[in-house]
């Protein structure tokens, strides 16, 4: 299923890049139900249903709706399902989007849900190092926050489906949480741990950057210290693969020095871009235009 | 010692006549499985626990409830907690029927999900609903909603 959804994403590459032009999903109206802040991930789900000739509904500002009066998430599906042929959510809560799908008889994609899930994050990082590298028995480092991050979370179970070789990068207060170290050795799944970058760079096909969030650490200067120590740099590079490629899922803020943009490592980017083909591809297939 | 004063040391525990013995519950969960049952404000008759005693599998609990039967969402609820647990229905101080308890596969409304953060806890209109697994004699229970996992002290969040 998840490498028919990526083959899907790279035929429809083309249309996504505005080099051909769509009438697929003419018609179709998307609702974006988006809970929190969002800008890739609602942009990007924007153009992919229009690229592909479908509209799309917002729900607008949640101070002003009837949210803010206190209606149910359940309620505000049963009603939307009516307007729209298929609903993306993001909202703060763990499982929303699993509920939502119960009150739902059009499809619901979950758009991030609390600390819970980012699938389509999930997907499109996939398809980014399909695309830029290789799934099958990669060598992935993971790097930054790795306690809170979601989309680590998520990704480090989809990687095993492929038999990569993670390795953990991060201080010890933002380490993996031991359940997904031990599901992951449970699926055989080669994990090593450090907090050395230096230790790792010269031995990855992929490096996943993640951001390290202030607030996460009482003390300033300990921040400091560990976001300098995990910083990726041109002079950490040079001890690099040259076939490395750097993802981030973004916003980025020091995490990786902007001289690292103009190296052929850097493909954050394209992976921003690549969110478009894989939701353009997720939307052909639950909307039933694509099989 | 006479006869009778040596039997009445013994006799730590009287046979009801009928009722429901619920025997080899995990050593320590007693007081739980009465939670479960809400004893005392749900049963008119004598209610006996013992706690500690010897088993063929190491120490046990036992409870027995003099004129009451358990229903099949009370024996799943006690399942959660002693997995090991018999139930023996019992009529004119014999047994009528002995059955050890059930896992089920998925309960729902039974358990408040451990997530303070998770959908089903929230003013939403849904129950909780749990996937039931069991590894080496633990009971783990995921949340079908945020996948949290719950694997210990599983009375603690009975509802």
């Amino acid at each position: 299923m998840i490498d028919h959804i990526l083959n899907t994403a790279e035929k429809l590459e083309p249309i996504a890049r505005g080099k051909e032009i769509s009438t697929l999903l003419a018609g179709k109206v998307l609702m974006l139900l988006f809970f929190e802040p969002s800008t890739r991930t609602r942009m990007s789900f924007e153009t992919a249903m229009i690229r592909l000739g479908g509209s799309v509904m917002n729900l607008g500002s949640v101070e002003a709706s009837s949210i803010a009066k206190g209606e149910t998430l359940a309620d505000t599906i049963r009603v939307v399902e009516g307007y729209a042929d298929a609903i993306v959510l993001r909202h703060p809560k763990e499982g929303s989007a699993r509920m939502a799908s119960e009150f739902s008889s059009v499809p619901v994609i979950n758009g991030g849900d609390g600390a819970g899930h980012h699938p389509t994050q999930t997907f499109l990082d996939l398809y980014t190092i399909s695309r830029e590298s290789h799934l099958e028995g990669a060598k992935i480092a993971l790097a930054g926050d790795l306690k809170y991050g979601r989309t680590v979370h998520s990704l480090c179970y989809a990687l095993s489906l492929y038999g990569a070789e993670i390795t953990m990068v991060s201080p010890k207060e933002l380490r993996m949480p031991a359940e997904i170290i031990s599901d992951l050795k449970r699926l055989d799944i080669k994990v090593k741990q450090t907090d050395s970058i230096e230790e790792v760079i010269g031995d990855v096909d992929v490096l996943y950057v993640t951001r390290i969030q202030k607030e996460r650490f009482p003390d300033p200067d300990e921040y400091h210290k560990v976001a300098t120590s995990l910083q990726i740099t041109p002079e950490l590079l040079e001890n690099a693969r040259p076939q490395l490629k750097i993802m981030h899922p973004l916003p980025r803020i020091n995490e990786i020095d902007p001289r690292v943009d103009y190296t052929p490592h850097a493909c954050y980017y394209r992976q921003s871009f690549y969110g478009v083909p894989v939701r353009m591809a997720l939307l052909s297939l639950v909307l039933g235009a694509l099989e | 010692m006479t006869e009778n004063t040596a039997a009445k040391h013994e006799l730590r525990v009287r046979p009801i006549e009928n009722g429901t013995v619920i025997d080899h519950i995990s050593a320590g969960q007693a007081l739980n499985v009465l939670k479960i049952l809400e004893i005392p404000g749900s049963s008119e008759g004598v209610v006996s626990v013992v706690m500690n005693a010897a088993g063929a599998h190491g120490k046990k609990d036992v409870v027995k409830i003099e004129g009451r039967e358990l229903n099949v969402r009370e024996v799943d609820r006690i399942s959660l907690i002693a997995p090991n647990a018999t139930i023996n229905i019992i009529r004119n101080f014999k047994v009528l029927q002995k059955k050890k308890v059930h896992i089920p596969e998925y309960i729902e409304g039974v358990v408040r999900c451990m997530n303070p953060n998770c959908i089903s806890n929230t003013m939403e209109p849904v129950n909780s609903k749990f996937d039931v697994t069991s590894e080496k004699d633990r009971i783990l229970l995921r949340c079908k909603y945020c996948e949290r996992v719950i694997s210990e002290n599983i009375a603690e969040h009975l509802l």
